[in-house]
């Protein structure tokens, strides 16, 4: 059994087979296309119950906004949520993978899904692609050891925090919990703190716009309050109508039904090709 | 002008800042213009100086906020105080004003840029004549413009977003310190250059006050932040 000298890689984590590729072509000015990023808004906070999460809905590609209304709360478990920031594809795919990973262990165990086991599974997938993976997430939900709430960066690193933001508009959003978070906040103060916080993303940063999606954790419970807030709707409607008036006036109509003109073959042979 | 760029070795520009101040923050209120600034001065990531004022006096109606590069705000306040000077000198009953002393910045800011050679700064200015406020800011290439609320640096993200939500007209005195104090508090959370000791300078119809340093109280006991890892064990 013959084998390639010695150029098998071993399996799983980046591929770099292709980068000298790359830089060829672009040094020769071919330009990469450009990745769809949900340059963003994404902020968690603890309550007294649970863990509130919160999100912009804004997809851009470069300056172009790609999807008004994006979904940037992914669901990994019932009692477990997670909002990404970063390049939209690797977002959902990190976030999908895990969830399955998570169900699967739910029916190995038959036992509801802990918040750090997502964050471990999480955290490790993301350090073996050395942060080639652009996913920033904010993971947090409630399971029997308590509410958890976690940041996860496209390295690998993580942070248990009480309140969290990422993404473009993290530091407009931070100002906001900075000076106005508390412990003990209930759940209607937590909903309005994040809200808040999603909206000084949404009109203080360019890349992040549109509608507020909120998730709500508590034990036991969840509510995904998808478009909670729409402070950005759609004003102008034109009065004139979008219908064209008729301007041409019809003087006779004439219909000729081809198969007069046209031998049409019922039966037989059809048409060489 | 034949040495266009030239190259770098002939060259005396400047090409990156040394010592350094972070944010300044200013609002209007009711009887004038406040501003607040840190007294740090950094020097790459350590934090070198700590009684560095960044607010001064311009003039009978101004007060000028600078953040960047240090040097070059002392040859800013060094050209402004010439200004001053000269503008005394004819004795004529007029002073300049905010609104001219801010065009005088644009003007030499922009004129640097122009040569490759800028003054490392962004200025607030502000000032109150004839019962006219104004506020304005300057960048180190020449961006201009006036508001009601205006911040350098880091405030430009962390400050404006809540200035925008807090600010309203006709504020009073003790309301405006307590929103400049809330958005420095913020920077002091989040921006690593920043130190707790800042100093409010007020300017109103009938002069100037910059106050003595002071810090600012934060708090650090979110039961999460003593104990992060509870339920969590080995993550961090």
């Amino acid at each position: 059994m013959s084998e390639l000298a010695g150029t098998i890689p071993g399996k799983g984590g980046f591929s770099f087979d292709l980068c000298k590729r790359n830089d060829m072509l672009a040094s020769k000015g071919l330009k990469p296309p450009s990745f769809l990023k949900t340059g963003t808004t994404i902020v968690g906070l603890i309550f007294q119950d649970g863990v509130i999460l919160g999100a912009d809905t804004r997809a851009t590609e470069g300056p172009i906004v790609a999807d008004k209304n994006c979904e940037k709360i992914h669901y990994m478990a019932p009692n477990i949520y997670c909002c990404g920031a970063g390049t939209a594809a690797d977002t959902e795919a990190v976030t999908d993978m895990v969830s399955s990973q998570l169900k699967l262990h739910r029916y190995h165990t038959g036992r509801e899904s802990r918040v750090v086991t997502a964050l471990t599974l999480l955290k490790s997938h993301l350090f073996s692609y050395q942060g080639h993976v652009s996913a920033a997430l904010v993971l947090g939900g409630v399971d029997v050891t308590g509410p958890h709430l976690h940041t996860i960066y496209p390295h690998g690193s993580t942070d248990t925090l009480p309140f969290a933001t990422m993404g473009s508009g993290s530091l407009a959003a931070m100002a906001i919990f900075e000076s106005k978070y508390c412990e003990g906040l209930t759940r209607d103060e937590g909903v309005k703190l994040v809200a808040e916080a999603i909206c000084s993303g949404i009109f203080n940063d360019l890349g992040s716009g549109s509608n507020v999606d909120i998730c709500v954790i508590t034990k036991g419970k969840q509510e995904y309050l998808r478009n909670y807030l729409l402070p950005n709707p759609r004003t102008y409607v034109s009065e004139k109508g979008y219908t064209f008036s008729k301007k041409t006036e019809v003087l006779f109509t004439k219909i000729t039904p081809l198969r007069e003109l046209v031998e049409v073959i019922e039966v037989g042979d059809a048409m060489e090709e | 002008m034949i040495n266009l760029i030239g190259s770098e070795s002939d060259s005396q520009r400047t090409l990156y800042p040394y010592v350094t101040g972070t944010s300044v923050v200013g609002i209007k209120y009711k009887d004038g213009i406040l501003l607040a600034a840190d007294m740090g001065g950094s020097y790459g990531s350590t934090l070198r100086y700590k009684t560095v004022e960044r607010l001064k006096k311009v003039g009978k109606h101004s007060i000028i906020g600078a953040s960047g590069e240090i040097s070059d705000f002392q040859e800013i306040m060094r050209n402004l105080d010439e200004l001053i000077l000269y503008d005394n000198m004819w004795d004529d009953g007029n002073s300049l004003g905010p609104k001219e002393v801010h065009n005088y910045l644009t003007r030499m800011m922009y004129n640097r840029r122009n040569k490759f050679n800028p003054l490392w700064n962004s200025l607030v200015l502000g000032g109150v004549k004839n019962g006219q406020k104004y506020l304005g800011t300057v960048s180190m290439i020449g961006v201009h413009y006036e508001d009601n609320h205006v911040a350098t640096g880091f405030g430009n993200h962390l400050a404006r977003p809540l200035l925008r939500n807090e600010w309203h007209a006709d504020m009073t005195f003790e309301e405006g310190v307590k929103l400049l104090e809330k958005c420095m508090r913020v920077l002091l959370y989040r921006d690593r250059s920043a130190v707790n000791k800042l100093q409010i300078a007020k300017i109103t119809e009938e002069g100037v006050t910059i106050t003595q340093p002071y810090a600012l109280k934060t708090f650090w006991n979110f039961s999460a932040f003593l104990n992060p890892t509870a339920g969590a064990e080995g993550s961090w």
